[in-house]
């Protein structure tokens, strides 16, 4: 059981902020690290993992500063958002390597065992060159986790998976969190966070924006409103008939269509199919328009 | 550290950079081979071609490859992460680095040099310009490699001081010879096998200590240099 805890950390590039006094611990389990992009989450990601001194504050695992400790790393494993790997080598080669630089008792073991957990025995003989970004990913997984670190940190993650590949690392990192070990994943999409039930920290702007339960974070983020573009046969019937509707909570009507303020998103999405049927209004389209990650942090920011 | 020796190995033999070495010690031999093929006399031939075309260009631009390839390539690509995550002291990673580039440049450069320096003049000049070549490896190789670490540049750098600094202030301004490894190559060879050919600018003792001196201070550098190895957050 490993901690990760950063105290009053701030990191700064000349006259750019990059992380502003944020203080965070991290418990085992699975732990969000969700932001959008340049908020800030990979300075904190690499202070964690000893790839850049804090300006200020400390970061340790386990009481152990990162920074210039090499040692951290028996317990410790990066999967970093570079997909950069040692293409010329073998999946199997990449891993053993890994292992025999971890010093570990028995290398061919403990490689085959990180190969088998991440599904890439089947593939373990071909140049990583070869691989597909996907498996490229999970065979770096594989390298991270050779020496079954304590505490296991994952940038971006899901960036470049299928759905049934990020299922299956999804449950992964769930097995490695109940069993116990600390592991961190950062993500700019808020969705790939919806499988999990355990703790996220929210960075927007170098700043600690939320932490804690995700469900009280996903509340927020559905009671706020939301704006949808709308296209029909006949704009100006249907908004007619949805601004009696409780879940609208305000209309424009524009030469292009109709941008429809709902202050519940579910409702909203239920009740306009109806209206239009009872109305023999036919929808031509229907988009969420304030759905960039920048407006739904911003509005966690203020909540 | 056997590891990262290993995979060093393998990342510089397996991509295409490493036809670059194979050019210049080409033309080294081939160019002495016409030489003495149509019996022109070392005299004519050997300053130039053991000089200006080994001492000044080979053994440089070859240890130039190498050294920058061993690291600066990782640094590079972002590979080197997967070393530095490992619970490794820094010194082991740098030294075998270090050795890779010293070892692979050596061979690369001395075995063209001891040829042309047997067909010049003697076996014994071979050997000289042998001796002379594995220490100038080390120096240079331990100079590009920390090269690589202070320098998002390391080939631009490692050229402008191979060019500029050796080759063109060496020439007139002597003061900078003192800091020139090329310089200390040819003081070595020379005292080993004393032929004329080669005119060494510095004394022997310089020469010496000066190359331990580069060796040993790029190699400490450089090891405190990997200690606070920072990756950048990506804002692409």
């Amino acid at each position: 059981m490993s901690v990760v805890q950063l105290e009053n950390v701030s990191r700064w590039y000349g006259n750019v902020v990059a992380v502003n006094d944020i203080s965070m611990t991290l418990q085992p389990g699975v732990t969000g690290l969700l932001g959008p992009n340049g908020a800030g989450k990979t300075t904190v990601l690499h202070m964690m993992a000893g790839f850049l001194a804090p300006s200020k504050g400390t970061v340790t695992i386990d009481n152990a500063p990162t920074w210039r400790n090499p040692g951290i790393y028996r317990s410790l494993g990066l999967v970093a958002e570079r997909e950069a790997v040692h293409g010329f080598l073998t999946a199997k080669e990449f891993v053993l390597a890994c292992a025999k630089m971890q010093k570990l008792p028995d290398p061919a073991a403990a490689t085959k065992r990180a190969l088998e957990l991440v599904e890439m025995t089947s593939a373990q003989d071909r140049r990583i060159d070869t691989f597909s970004k996907g498996m490229r990913q999970r065979t770096r997984v594989a390298a991270s986790l050779v020496h079954e670190p304590q505490v296991l940190l994952l940038d971006e993650p899901f960036n470049g998976m299928d759905p049934r590949q990020r299922v299956h690392m999804m449950e992964l990192l769930h097995r490695l969190g109940d069993e116990g070990h600390t592991i961190l994943f950062s993500s700019h999409i808020l969705e790939e966070v919806e499988q999990l039930s355990g703790l996220v920290q929210v960075i927007v702007a170098g700043r600690l924006a939320a932490s804690g339960d995700y469900r009280r974070i996903r509340r927020l983020m559905t009671n706020r409103p939301h704006v949808f573009a709308v296209q029909s046969s006949d704009d100006r019937r249907l908004a007619v008939a949805l601004i009696g509707e409780k879940s609208v909570s305000g209309i424009e009507v524009e030469a292009d269509g109709l941008t429809v303020r709902a202050s519940d998103y579910g409702s909203f999405t239920r009740v306009l199919p109806r209206i239009a049927l009872g109305e023999g209004i036919r929808l031509r389209k229907l988009l969420p328009s304030d759905e960039s990650l920048e407006s739904v942090f911003s509005y966690l920011l203020e909540a | 550290m056997s590891t990262v020796a290993y995979i060093t190995a393998r990342g510089l033999f397996g991509r295409r950079r490493v036809l670059l070495l194979l050019p210049l010690p080409l033309l080294l031999i081939g160019l002495a081979a016409i030489c003495k093929a149509y019996d022109v006399s070392p005299d004519q031939w050997g300053q130039p071609v053991v000089v200006g075309l080994g001492l000044a260009v080979v053994l440089p631009v070859i240890s130039l490859i190498v050294g920058t390839g061993v690291l600066g390539s990782e640094v590079d690509d972002g590979t080197i992460v997967h070393i530095l995550t490992k619970p490794l002291a820094r010194r082991d990673i740098i030294l075998a680095k270090l050795l890779v580039a010293a070892g692979v440049s050596a061979v690369t450069a001395a075995v063209p040099l001891f040829i042309v320096g047997a067909l010049a003049n003697s076996v014994r000049f071979g050997l000289a310009l042998v001796v002379g070549a594995v220490a100038g490896a080390i120096a240079y190789s331990a100079l590009f490699l920390l090269l690589s670490l202070v320098s998002r540049r390391p080939v631009l750098l490692g050229l402008a001081y191979i060019l500029v600094w050796e080759g063109l202030l060496g020439r007139f301004v002597s003061g900078t010879r003192v800091l020139s490894i090329e310089q200390y190559v040819i003081t070595i060879a020379d005292k080993i096998a004393p032929t004329g050919m080669l005119d060494g600018k510095v004394s022997v003792p310089v020469a010496v200590v000066m190359s331990v001196l580069f060796a040993l201070g790029g190699t400490i550098y450089a090891i405190n240099r990997l200690g606070s190895f920072s990756v950048a957050g990506e804002t692409s």
